[in-house]
Formats: C-alpha cells, sequence, structure tokens
C-alpha cells in the first residue's frame, strides 16, 4: 500500500509540527501554498487535508489574496478527509464569533465558534483530556470553542462544558494542538478515514 | 478534574510557533493596530514611540502607558505584546498583569540592568529577546525566553545589521551541528566559547536548530527586506518603524504580509512592492556613531 498524500496549508502557522507528526505516521506530506498545489490536471493532488493553527484572520486573508480560498472550500465540501486545528476549526466553521474586521471562513462544518475563548496566552495552557476517541494530553493556545453545532455534527471532546471538538462526516474540527504535544490519535484517525475513502487509481499515483 | 499547566515552555513556545511565516507590527495607537490587523499582521507590539521616533527624540525609553497598552488590547483580536526595559522585572510584571500576550524585553528601550536581564522563567506570560549571535540567543532562551529575533539595528530602515544577525546565527547552528557528527566530545569548549549551558548547546548540536522559533528584527523596510530575511531563514518578520514610518502605511503593511508568505516566489514578491509610495526615509547604519547603536545593548 502506497502512503497516503496530506496536504498541509503553509501560509502560516505551526505548519511544521503538523508534518514532523504525519511523516512519523508514514504519510507523505504537501506544502499548500496556491491553488495548483491542491488541484492538478487530473483532480485533487492530495488524499487529505491539514489546517493547521496560527492566526486565523491572517490564513483568512492570504486564502483569499492566493486564489485558494474556494479551491480550499470545494475540496472540503467534496469530502476531503480534513484536520482542522485551532485556526483551522475556525476558518472551516460556518460562522464565527469574534472575527477580525472583514475576516471570512470556509463554512463547511456546521458548527459556530468563538475565537479565543478562553483568556490571553497568560490563560493558555497543557492539559489531559477526555474525547470519544480516548484521553489525549494537548495544547491549548489562545483557543477558539465551538459555542453550537449543527444536526450532524458530532462532538468529540469537552473541557468543562465547552465543546472544544467536533466531527461532521470526514471533516473533524479541534481548537486545541495534538502537534504541540506530538499526539498522534487525530492525524491517524485521518490518515484512516483518507485510507478507507481513496479511490484505488490515486493510492498508485 | 483535568490536570491544567498554564506557563510550561511548551505553552509558552506554542503561541511562537502559531505565528511562524506571519509580521508583527510596531504600533503606536489603536487606530494603527486596527490597520495592522486589517492587513494580516499575526500579532503587534504595542509602544508609544517607534525606534526611529525613538532614535529621533533621544531621552530614556520605558515601558508604554497601560492606557495604551490596554486600548490597543481592546481594539484588536490577534495577540499583542509590549516591550519591557532589559533587567526590569516590574515592567514585566505590569505587562504580565496587562495580560499581554508576549512581552519584549528589548534593547529598543533603555535599559535597565547592565548585568542582569529578567529571570523569565519565573512568569506565566512568554518573553521574546533580541539576539546578534547563538551565544546570546541561549542566555536568554537559558534564562526563559520562549522566541527568539534577531536584533537588526531598530529605527534605521537599514537592513544590513538584521542580515548579518541571522547570518551569524543560522551559520553557528550550522557548525555546532557538524561539528557534533564530525567530533561530539568539542561540543564542551564550544558550550565555554558560546558561554551558553551545555544542554542547550547540545541540543542545538543534535537537531541543527533552535529550540524556540527564530525571528529577526530591526531594519526591515520593503517586501524585498522581509522576504530577504525569509530566505535567510527566519521563522517570521518584526517590522518596526518600517510601516508606519512609510507614505502608505496601509498597503506597505499588506504587502508585506504577503511578500513573507510566499518568501520563494520573486513573482509574487514583485506584484507585492508595486505602487507602495515612499519607503521610510532611513539611516546608514555604519553612520551611526557606535553610542547609537542599539543592538550593542544586551550581552
Amino acid at each position: 500500500m502506497s502512503a497516503v498524500t496530506v496536504g498541509v496549508l503553509a501560509l502560516q502557522g505551526g505548519v511544521r509540527e503538523h508534518v514532523r507528526l504525519l511523516e512519523e505516521l508514514d504519510a507523505r506530506t504537501v506544502p499548500l501554498r496556491t491553488p495548483s498545489d491542491l488541484v492538478g490536471p487530473d483532480g485533487l493532488r492530495v488524499d487529505a487535508l491539514v489546517l493547521p493553527g496560527g492566526e486565523s484572520s491572517t490564513i483568512d486573508r492570504l486564502l483569499r489574496i492566493f486564489g485558494l480560498f474556494e479551491p480550499l472550500r470545494d475540496a472540503v465540501a467534496g469530502g476531503l478527509p480534513t484536520l482542522g486545528t485551532c485556526a483551522g476549526l475556525i476558518l472551516l466553521a460556518r460562522e464565527v464569533l469574534d472575527p477580525a474586521p472583514g475576516q471570512q471562513s470556509l463554512g463547511v462544518l456546521d458548527v459556530t465558534v468563538r475565537r479565543n475563548a478562553f483568556g490571553s496566552q497568560v490563560d493558555s495552557a497543557e492539559l489531559d483530556l477526555d474525547t470519544v476517541d480516548g484521553p489525549v494530553n494537548v495544547a491549548f493556545i489562545r483557543a477558539p470553542q465551538v459555542v453550537s453545532v449543527g444536526p450532524g455534527v458530532d462532538v468529540l471532546a469537552r473541557r468543562d462544558q465547552a465543546i472544544v471538538g467536533v466531527r461532521q462526516g470526514a471533516i473533524t474540527g479541534i481548537a486545541f494542538h495534538p502537534e504541540l504535544t506530538g499526539e498522534p490519535l487525530f492525524h491517524r484517525r485521518l490518515l484512516e478515514t483518507a485510507t478507507a475513502s481513496t479511490p484505488p487509481a490515486r493510492s498508485v499515483a | 478534574m483535568l490536570l491544567m499547566t498554564t506557563g510550561s515552555p511548551l505553552v509558552k513556545r506554542g503561541l511562537a510557533d502559531m505565528l511562524k511565516g506571519g509580521v508583527i507590527m510596531d504600533v503606536v495607537t489603536p487606530e494603527q493596530a486596527r490597520i495592522a490587523e486589517d492587513a494580516g499582521a499575526v500579532a503587534v507590539m504595542a509602544l508609544e514611540r517607534v525606534p526611529a521616533d525613538i532614535r529621533a527624540q533621544g531621552g530614556v525609553a520605558r515601558m508604554s502607558d497601560p492606557d495604551l497598552i490596554s486600548a490597543i488590547i481592546e481594539t484588536v483580536s490577534i495577540p499583542v505584546m509590549a516591550k519591557a526595559r532589559i533587567g526590569h522585572f516590574v515592567e514585566a510584571q505590569v505587562l504580565q498583569h496587562l495580560k499581554v500576550d508576549y512581552i519584549d524585553e528589548s534593547e529598543v528601550l533603555s535599559p535597565a540592568d547592565y548585568v542582569h536581564h529578567i529571570d523569565k522563567q519565573a512568569f506565566t506570560v512568554p518573553f521574546v529577546c533580541g539576539a546578534t549571535n547563538l551565544g546570546e540567543a541561549l542566555r536568554r532562551i537559558a534564562e526563559g525566553a520562549a522566541m527568539i529575533r534577531s536584533k537588526g539595528e531598530a529605527g534605521t530602515g537599514d537592513v544590513s545589521e538584521a542580515t548579518k544577525h541571522i547570518r551569524t546565527i543560522r551559520g553557528e547552528i550550522a557548525r555546532l551541528h557538524a561539528t557534533y557528527q564530525a567530533n561530539p566530545d568539542e561540543l564542551y569548549a564550544a558550550a565555554k566559547e558560546l558561554s551558553a549551558p551545555y544542554d542547550l548547546v547540545r541540543e542545538v548540536a543534535e537537531t541543527g536548530a533552535l529550540p524556540v522559533v527564530l525571528f529577526t528584527a530591526g531594519g526591515v523596510a520593503t517586501p524585498a527586506d522581509a522576504a530577504l530575511m525569509m530566505q535567510l531563514g527566519a521563522d517570521g518578520v518584526f517590522v518596526g518603524s518600517g510601516i508606519f514610518k512609510s507614505g502608505d502605511p496601509a498597503a506597505r503593511a499588506a504587502a508585506i504580509v504577503k511578500a513573507t508568505a510566499l518568501y520563494n516566489d520573486p513573482a509574487a514578491i514583485t506584484e507585492a512592492s508595486r505602487g507602495l509610495g515612499e519607503a521610510m526615509v532611513g539611516i546608514n547604519v555604519a553612520d551611526l556613531p557606535a553610542p547609537h547603536r542599539l543592538a550593542e545593548r544586551g550581552w
């Protein structure tokens, strides 16, 4: 079986940590900066997608400037297995509370998120969290939270009462950073989803 | 009950990790902070005077008025940083109380202590510190800095010192890594020469990288300057006087953000460089008498 190819959005933010974790899990990674990194003449060039943490308002702006906003939205809406962490969760959301002026989101995950919901950096924390997929040790860095979910969205994790992890079909959005602590659970699950849904033609390419 | 840790090295370094590939802009008013956020800055540095004005006006430069910092925190949704004087741990206590997201222990302000830097491990809020070489960077990391920026020569618009510092730091890391591969027993002497703790020197030698994010600062004034820093291996860019001392700050800020993101793409840098109006006038570092060189503050 050939390796799964994961596109990691690489406009800004914690890209390197995701790449390292994915490569430890024997995935191939491709940095995505332009539309042609994502879509080639024969269709999508990747089997799965990671939207990393970073500054969500900056990443949104760069996506639109570089013409990647629509191709990315179409790919995720079309069922490409996707993991969004922190700013990546914000980018996926249908609605963003406390946005920067003019901030947009892809609107492919039926949730409302609040940016920077746990306070400033002095409130950022490492913690142990129970998720439906098992216990994890992760970092919250000026993290968002999910304040409401639509039908068809499963809650994966809560921090006290706050929803901090969700899944809708092939899309997983988490408010925290497993890549900073080296926690492989969500990336392994992404690769499993991609393997299960990858047509044979692309897996031998 | 959740087991929770705030202020750990991972949490402090984690925010810097999320700033990578981004531009952090000096702002002196809430209005400038809004312009920076609109242009795509990943964070703003709140201060009373940009380095070019500190340089022109002279006098003792200190931490900014808490009212100004609070007003900027209220205005923007992106992280807000602020500067404390080297060694002034009470200014740092005030900034932590104000809930800034990062403190810059900065040579741009007048040092408060010519022997000791702040014990940054004692704080929950993370610190960024300037460095001109690897030994200086590692001493700051040993004190608890969670992010390093090359110093450059702030307030000049002359990028030559920033170039020198990033090349020096990257070059010293590469040589240390080569020493580790060829003669690891020489790392003890290397630690002595760098005047840095052996464990940190060994970590850098093994991994071939700093254990924290390395930004660059001091003299960046154009999109091409920012891309130069990124091609030289910086993880991101601080822009001080270069934006709000130029003819069209909003356009220049957005252009520097673009060029930083696509730093390897000459076509994108060219596009970003068009029609920006006048850059800041600038001062050649060679024309600055030695006592006025900020990069020589800190040790």
